[in-house]
């Protein structure tokens, strides 16, 4: 005779763990954070060694430029890149009330990335089992994208640039993370290869409904052939932003910059 | 997760947390009925999933600190990655609890990436408490308290 056992939903009861409810808090105190931030925009490609993090920080670059409030959130954990490109020297991370301040970038960009936390030339490593590394380490690093988000003073800002690892994971977390979708800025480079890779990490973004800015194509007139921007371009329906040479100029990033806050 | 007492048919209710300190957990839940108590233990596998999330079964009386799982997990972190001077006097409007000197040896061996976040949960939870002194054993007794895994 089997026993009559009340499921995990028909126990009701408040219980003193709460973990659902520490969880909704987590969830709130990014909202909160983020409140002051107009809009996150995922910088995204589904491939590596496109230049996500060149472009990211070349166009944050320009939208201060420009007068834009602009934040980087470094999300690429196990190699990051963007305080260098921004020419962010190493130094302590101060506390400003409950969140961390953000490091400011010479031309007035705030970033946070790992890249501050870790010692040099260290990989990110976590305490934890010796064996097994893999079920808990996307876990960990979920909740270190979570905690870039919440407890980082970014302030008043027009937009929250958020540099993605290459692969889709990381925008997944992201997505779940905020209350509404990032908008999505493409970078491929021209080759047929990049142009798949790109492929489904758009269609991801999709599926998440995210809202599609456009693509950027790097590495524009060197080794890489293709038309992989056209090919995206039509096949979402989004524009070209931009097509970015080997060395490009500031003015080539000032463009990209206005096609992005035109977006908006 | 959540227990119930299959007998009385009611949902058992936290008790009481023990970090034995070799990675695993115990929690403590006893049914409000018969009273019968019964012990959840997680592997270091299963307490390493919980702690990934950032939440703590039974719960926690303190806010957590800016970067609490980042600070607390990361083993490579700089040892000057932050200043947490300004913050070294914790929440709360009672008097800053002292150190005994057996504390500030314990707490001089965490490293200096978490050591300044580790101080500030230790003051708060005195400071919350009136505690006037922080010693050794009220770390230990915070720890269990508070799910300090390795703190």
């Amino acid at each position: 005779m089997p026993l009559n056992i009340r499921t995990y939903r028909d126990l009701t009861e408040a219980d003193r763990s709460g973990l659902v409810d520490q969880i909704v808090a987590q969830r709130r105190r990014v909202a909160d954070r983020l409140a002051t931030v107009r809009r996150v925009l995922a910088v995204l490609s589904g491939k590596g060694g496109v230049g996500k993090s060149f472009v990211t920080a070349g166009l944050a670059r320009a939208l201060v430029r420009g007068g834009r409030a602009t934040g980087v959130l470094d999300a690429d954990f196990n190699g990051p890149t963007i305080p260098s490109l921004l020419d962010l020297p190493v130094a302590r991370s101060t506390f400003h009330d409950d969140a961390i301040e953000p490091a400011m970038s010479p031309e007035g960009v705030r970033c946070f990335s790992m890249a501050l936390l870790l010692e040099d030339g260290r990989p990110l490593a976590f305490r934890g089992p010796e064996t097994e590394g893999h079920v808990w380490r996307e876990t960990l690093e979920a909740a270190a994208l979570r905690e870039f988000l919440a407890d980082v003073a970014w302030g008043t800002l027009d937009q929250l640039l958020v540099d993605l690892p290459p692969g889709v994971q990381r925008f997944q977390e992201l997505t779940e993370l905020l209350a509404v979708p990032p908008a999505v800025l493409a970078v491929t480079i021209p080759t047929a290869e990049s142009r798949d890779a790109v492929r489904r990490a758009l269609h991801g973004a999709v599926e998440r409904k995210a809202r599609l800015l456009g693509v950027v194509e790097n590495m524009v007139g060197g080794p890489f052939t293709g038309s992989a921007a056209d090919e995206l371009a039509a096949e979402f329906g989004i524009p070209v932003l931009a097509r970015i040479p080997w060395h490009p100029t500031p003015d080539v990033w000032d463009a990209i910059a206005l096609s992005v806050r035109s977006t908006s | 997760m959540k227990f119930l007492c299959v007998e009385c048919d009611r949902q058992m209710q936290f008790e009481e947390r023990q970090l034995p300190g070799d990675g695993t957990l115990a929690a403590a839940f006893r049914c409000p009925a018969c009273g019968r108590t019964v012990a959840l233990l997680t592997n270091p596998m299963e307490t390493q999933l919980v702690a990934s999330l950032g939440v703590k079964i039974g719960g926690t009386t303190i806010e957590p600190q800016p970067m609490e799982t980042v600070r607390g997990m990361v083993t490579t972190g700089r040892d000057d990655a932050f200043d947490d001077g300004k913050g070294e006097t914790g929440t709360g409007k009672s008097p800053r609890p002292a150190w005994s000197p057996e504390a500030q040896e314990r707490l001089a061996r965490v490293p200096n990436f978490v050591r300044g976040m580790v101080k500030r949960i230790y003051l708060d939870y005195a400071k919350e408490r009136g505690i006037a002194e922080i010693t050794p054993a009220i770390m230990d007794t915070a720890r269990t308290e508070l799910g300090l895994e390795e703190m």
